[in-house]
C-alpha cells in the first residue's frame, strides 16, 4: 500500500492527537505543526514508526515571521522517506524572546551545522546542541542579521548613494 | 550576407616581429650609457611583474582568459602568475570578497615583500558592487591599499589588460625612495600595518 497523505494524518493525530494540528497540502506536500517542546517525540516517532520511515533529513531552516506574536520565530523541518519516495514537512514555532528548541543532533548529525546555521542568522537557540556558535558570518557579529528588523544593507557604507541603488 | 559586425577589417602591419621597450634617457658614449638608478629599476620591475591572482567569482574566469592564449597577459611580461605571497610584487584581488575573507586578504598582503602593488579587479573587489549586505566587504580598500581599481561586472579582458598596464605606470614611475616616505608611511599606519 502505497503511503499516502491522509495515512500520514492519521498515524500522527492516533499517536499525539490534538497535540499535532495544522495540517495543510500545499503542492501536495503534508505540512503540520506542534508545540516546540514536541519537537523529538514527533521526529523520533515520524523516523521510528515502521509504516512511516522518515529517516532522512533533508533541510533543517528557521523562518521570521515578525507579526505572529509569542510564536515570531519557526523552526522547519524536511523529512523524506526513501523508501515510498514521500516528504514532509514539519514545523514548531517559539517566543522570539525565548528561542529554546530542542536540538536534533541526537537523532541525525545532519542538524548539527544546520542548526548552527539557524542560530547563526536568526539566533536559535538550540537546547544541547554539542557547538552552537556562528558558521557562515564573522564571528564578531553581534545580531542575528536575517530577523526582520535588521536592513540587508551593509550599514558601514557611507558613500553609497541610496538613490542611485534604486531605493531613495 | 554580410554580418553585422566585422572583425579585423582594418588589417594592422606589423612593425617589429619583437617589441622591445625604449631606452630610458641617459648620456650615451662609446662603450658606456649613464642613466639614473629610478629609472633602470623601473624599467625592469615593470616589465617583469609576477602577479599573485586572489580569484573568488565570476571575475576569476574573465582573468582566466586574460591569462589564456587570445589576450596573453604573458605579452606585458607578467607570464609568471605565482601563487605563494613571498614572491609576488602584485596582488590581483578578483572577486567579491566576503567580510570572513576580508582577514585573509590582509594576511595574503602581509606576507608579501616590500615593494607590493595591489589591482582589485571588478566591481564587487572595488566596492561591494551589487552585494551591499551585512555579509560582502564594501570594497577591498577596507583592508588593504590599492593602486589600480578595475570597474565592470565582470570587466573584460580588455579591461583588465589596461588597469595591468596602468599599474605597469605606476611600478615605472616610483622613485626608489617612495616606500621609505612619511606618506607611504601614514597610509600604512592607517591600515595598522607595521
Amino acid at each position: 500500500m502505497p503511503l499516502t497523505n491522509d495515512h500520514i494524518k492519521q498515524r500522527l493525530t492516533g499517536k499525539f492527537g490534538d497535540q499535532v494540528m495544522n495540517f495543510q497540502e500545499p503542492y501536495g506536500m503534508l505540512s503540520f505543526e506542534a508545540p516546540k517542546d514536541m519537537n523529538l517525540k514527533v521526529i523520533s516517532f515520524l523516523v521510528d514508526d515502521e509504516e512511516l520511515k522518515f529517516r532522512f533529513l533533508t533541510d533543517l531552516c528557521a523562518i521570521h515571521y515578525p507579526d505572529g506574536k509569542g510564536r515570531e520565530l519557526a523552526v522547519v523541518y524536511h523529512l523524506h522517506n526513501l523508501e515510498d519516495n514521500v516528504r514532509i514537512r514539519f514545523k514548531v514555532f517559539t517566543d522570539i524572546t525565548k528561542p529554546d528548541v530542542y536540538t536534533l543532533t541526537g537523532l541525525f548529525a545532519a542538524a548539527n551545522w544546520m542548526e548552527r546555521e539557524s542560530y547563526d542568522f536568526f539566533g536559535v537557540n538550540f537546547v544541547g546542541h554539542p557547538n552552537l556558535k556562528r558558521i557562515l558570518n564573522v564571528d564578531e557579529m553581534d545580531y542575528f542579521p536575517l530577523r526582520k528588523e535588521y536592513p540587508v544593507e551593509d550599514q558601514s557604507r557611507v558613500d553609497k548613494d541610496d538613490e542611485m541603488f534604486g531605493r531613495g | 550576407m554580410a554580418r553585422p559586425v566585422a572583425y579585423n577589417v582594418n588589417v594592422k602591419k606589423l612593425e617589429n616581429d619583437i617589441s622591445m621597450v625604449d631606452m630610458p634617457e641617459g648620456y650615451m658614449g662609446e662603450g658606456f650609457f649613464a642613466t639614473s638608478m629610478n629609472k633602470v629599476v623601473g624599467l625592469a620591475r615593470k616589465n617583469s611583474i609576477w602577479p599573485l591572482p586572489f580569484a573568488t567569482s565570476c571575475c576569476g574566469i574573465e582573468f582566466m582568459a586574460t591569462m589564456g592564449s587570445h589576450y596573453d597577459l604573458a605579452r606585458f611580461g607578467a607570464e609568471r602568475v605565482g601563487f605563494s605571497p613571498r614572491q609576488c610584487d602584485l596582488l590581483m584581488v578578483i572577486g567579491t570578497i566576503a567580510k570572513k575573507m576580508g582577514p585573509v586578504v590582509k594576511q595574503v598582503y602581509l606576507q608579501m615583500a616590500e615593494p607590493r602593488w595591489v589591482i582589485a579587479i571588478g566591481a564587487c573587489a572595488s566596492s561591494g558592487g551589487i552585494f551591499d549586505t551585512y555579509s560582502v566587504l564594501q570594497g577591498i580598500d577596507q583592508v588593504v591599499p590599492v593602486d589600480v581599481y578595475v570597474p565592470g561586472c565582470p570587466p573584460r579582458p580588455e579591461a583588465i589588460l589596461d588597469g595591468f598596464i596602468k599599474i605597469q605606470e605606476l611600478v615605472g614611475k616610483e622613485s626608489l625612495r617612495r616606500r621609505n616616505g612619511d606618506q607611504y608611511k601614514a597610509l600604512m599606519e592607517s591600515y595598522a600595518i607595521q
